[in-house]
């Protein structure tokens, strides 16, 4: 256990022993995150249970059911006791399950997630990082709403808890427990457990390996999964004020452990498991989710010839393939620019042909229109002189006429007459 | 529970339908607790847990042979920590060349295991020529950075990385009397850089408390003391004039721990500057015990008196052992970690890249 090294005994107080409040002292100081993803249907009573576990109102607008797709919604908040600043961001699922085609109610969870671990491995990979005062958004426990059917698990609930179990500590709960009696409660969770178990759903575990915390853990990890109750109202029960559900048939107390598991996933939660659960969180799904990702982008521990290759030169290579990249990029783009211009020219150009065509054309056109007009002109002018011709001589006819008609008319009148 | 109202009022932005914001929204609102809800348990989850997984303190002590080191190591830690103690019988030579020992052992207090490692630096300063035999002593120091910086860029690393870095180097200047020597400054300078470097001014039973003050005081710069901060009463020898080892140290810009700049807030700032005022800790060690006024002390008995190590009025050994051990030992590691593992990395990867 101690790794070979000589055990000393200390001859006097040495004082080291302040070294845990130190540490407790300087983490105060820094504040403490806590990342809650509650995965449930609409109505499953998920911000109702958040809002009693943590005796505040957390101000959650309520959901319709149709939504055509899961979004996931995340807000954060800062809580204060006593001298401990947590800031606690509660992640809630809208419109999971609602839909008619749920084939892709997981994935937006799933890509959640990653994302927030995607984001803390950017950070962990800059050259100027700053760890230290990162906001750590990765979700460190997920309250899985089960429904109070009574039966079993639902095809979504194990399609979704099989997809996220390696990415995250799952925590199934019973949503609306005071709608299932004791004796259906039983059955129900054992059901649960074992389709879990068949499935081979991992779930969150509450760690029995420290003599402190085991035997309670123990107990509790038995009464899995957590049936619970949740109340935004108080309603007062004798001298005492206290969060309950009011029946016609009774109230349902919402801390009595004879009611339901509140106060169990309470003390498991927060006051007993809350480190370890960050713990794990970073420790086995961050460092799985780590190494897929850092093998995606290519990178080895060991090289073909089985000796280390440091991620120095993986990086080193990676730079030069991209840089190549970048430039084989850029002379395609280059290529691609060169080839437009050409085809634009083209293309003007023979614009410019058509409408020299054109042009050519509507002058011959013009021409010969101009040429026929001339003829009708010509025409015209040529019908005018003659027009005036007869007329002239119609004139000089009419002034010899008129010199001869008289005697002419007077005939014609003596005739008449 | 205290009820905390700081509402900063902030609705998550609107998103259109097709989109998934995959992001946490940016700033948190505050909230009243209406009861106890338990949230202070997980300072005790988290004691549990580094109770149980122990730590790691490294610890470089260098100087000139003869200075004390390895009794003030021993004095320290109450125990035989040191080289010459867990090799006995070996001869003491002055090696040609620095050489760095380690060794490492293990140690409890209070259900509190402490992985004790003390590095040794025989030959510092020892040689008629010493110049740059602060480079071994470098290359240590880096060669721990870089030990850790290959397991923590590993696919496949460890759960718990081992930390080897050192966490405070204590510097011992010889209570000469007079002025910081070349070899004095050249050393912390270059060191403070990379590592926190506590200085403290060995033997100082030598020194009569005139002397100390003396000493200090061409040591020191010049108290920038806080506004309103009392300074801590002591005898009014000790803090007569202007302490010039701090001027000393300002001239060459050279930053011991605790350095100005990683004080993080009003509190700490306070509390190190009365620290700082007392920089360098005039040291006596001593691992014998005598009887004094029918207590058992640590001291050095001679012929005119015993000098008791713990005894604040005689030297100033409680307020280092308090500085490492008692108050700081976190903040030792926690900034070994934050600021010095980090330039470290950042260079080493900025040299890759070119």
């Amino acid at each position: 256990q101690n790794d070979g090294y000589r055990t000393l005994s200390l001859s006097g107080l040495v004082g080291f022993g302040s070294l845990p409040d130190q540490l407790v002292k300087k983490s105060t100081k820094q504040g403490f995150c806590f990342n809650i993803l509650c995965i449930g249907e609409t109505g499953s009573g998920k911000s109702t249970l958040i809002n009693s576990l943590f005796n505040t109102d957390f101000d959650d607008p309520v959901s319709m059911h149709f939504l055509p797709s899961v979004r996931l919604r995340a807000q954060t908040y800062e809580l204060q006791e006593s001298n401990v600043l947590l800031k606690l961001t509660i992640v809630n699922t809208v419109g999971f399950g609602d839909q008619i085609n749920k084939e892709d109610s997981y994935q937006p969870i799933v890509d959640y997630i990653d994302a927030q671990f995607e984001a803390y491995l950017q950070e962990e990979l800059k050259i100027k990082r700053s760890l230290f005062s990162y906001h750590d958004t990765c979700i460190h426990v997920c309250l899985y709403f089960i429904s109070p059917t009574g039966h079993s698990l639902k095809t979504l609930d194990l399609l979704t808890m099989k997809s996220l179990d390696s990415k995250v500590n799952i925590i199934p709960i019973i949503g609306k427990a005071d709608s299932i009696s004791k004796t259906e409660l039983q059955k129900f969770k054992s059901k649960i457990m074992s389709e879990l178990a068949n499935n081979g759903i991992q779930i969150y575990q509450f760690p029995t390996d420290d003599e402190t915390v085991s035997k309670i853990n123990t107990v509790m990890n038995g009464h899995l999964p957590f049936a619970v109750v949740g109340s935004t109202e108080l309603v007062k029960i004798g001298n005492k004020t206290v969060r309950a559900r009011q029946y016609p048939w009774g109230i349902v107390q919402v801390e009595n452990e004879n009611h339901c598991d509140f106060v169990k996933l309470r003390e498991m939660l927060i006051c007993t498991n809350m480190e370890d659960l960050r713990e794990q969180t970073h420790a086995r799904h961050y460092e799985l989710y780590r190494r897929c990702r850092l093998e995606e982008m290519g990178f080895r521990d060991t090289g073909p010839e089985n000796k280390p290759v440091s991620l120095q030169e993986a990086y080193e290579a990676k730079r030069h393939e991209f840089y190549l990249e970048m430039q084989r990029k850029e002379e395609e783009m280059r290529q691609q620019f060169v080839q437009r211009v050409k085809e634009k020219e083209i293309m003007l150009k023979e614009a410019e042909q058509q409408i020299q065509t054109k042009f050519e054309h509507r002058m011959l056109m013009h021409q010969e229109v101009k040429m026929k007009l001339e003829r009708k002109k010509k025409v015209l002018e040529d019908e005018i002189s003659m027009f005036i011709e007869k007329k002239s001589n119609a004139e000089l006819f009419q002034s010899q006429a008129s010199v001869s008609t008289p005697i002419l008319s007077l005939k014609r009148d003596k005739d008449r007459k | 529970s205290s009820l905390e109202s700081a509402e900063h009022s902030m609705e998550p932005p609107a998103v259109p339908e097709e989109e998934m914001p995959l992001t946490t929204a940016s700033d948190p609102e505050g909230c009243q607790l209406f009861g106890y809800v338990g949230i202070e348990a997980v300072l005790d989850q988290m004691k549990i847990k580094t109770m149980k997984t122990g730590f790691e303190f490294n610890i470089m002590v260098v100087g000139q042979s003869g200075l004390g080191k390895s009794t003030m190591v021993n004095t320290l830690f109450k125990s035989k920590v040191s080289r010459k103690a867990s090799q006995p019988g070996q001869e003491e030579r002055i090696p040609k060349t620095v050489q760095l020992q380690s060794v490492t052992h293990v140690i409890e207090e209070k259900g509190v295991k402490m992985k004790l490692t003390v590095t040794d630096t025989p030959g510092f300063g020892d040689q008629i020529n010493n110049e740059n035999c602060w480079d071994p002593i470098i290359k240590y120091i880096n060669e721990q950075y870089e030990k850790y910086l290959r397991e923590e860029i590993l696919i496949t690393r460890k759960r718990k990385i081992p930390d080897t870095r050192v966490h405070g180097c204590v510097y011992f200047i010889p209570p000469t009397g007079h002025w910081l020597r070349p070899l004095d400054l050249e050393f912390m300078r270059r060191l403070s850089k990379i590592v926190n470097v506590v200085p403290v001014i060995a033997k100082a039973d030598t020194l009569t408390l005139e002397e100390r003050a003396e000493f200090k005081q061409r040591v020191r710069a010049s108290p920038r003391g806080a506004p309103g901060v009392p300074r801590v009463p002591s005898q009014p020898q000790l803090k007569a004039r202007t302490p010039q080892i701090q001027e000393d140290l300002k001239t060459h810009a050279i930053s011991v721990y605790p350095q100005e700049d990683f004080d993080q807030d009003p509190d700490d700032r306070a509390l190190n500057d009365r620290i700082r005022e007392e920089i360098p800790f005039a040291v006596v060690g001593a691992d014998q015990e005598h009887q004094v006024n029918g207590k058992r002390v640590l001291g050095r008995k001679t012929k005119w008196g015993i000098i008791e190590v713990e005894n604040p009025a005689h030297c100033e050994f409680p307020l280092l052992r308090d500085l490492l051990i008692r108050s700081h030992l976190q903040d030792l590691k926690d900034i070994t970690h934050n600021v010095h593992y980090e330039s470290y990395r950042v260079r080493r990867l900025n040299e890759s890249n070119q």
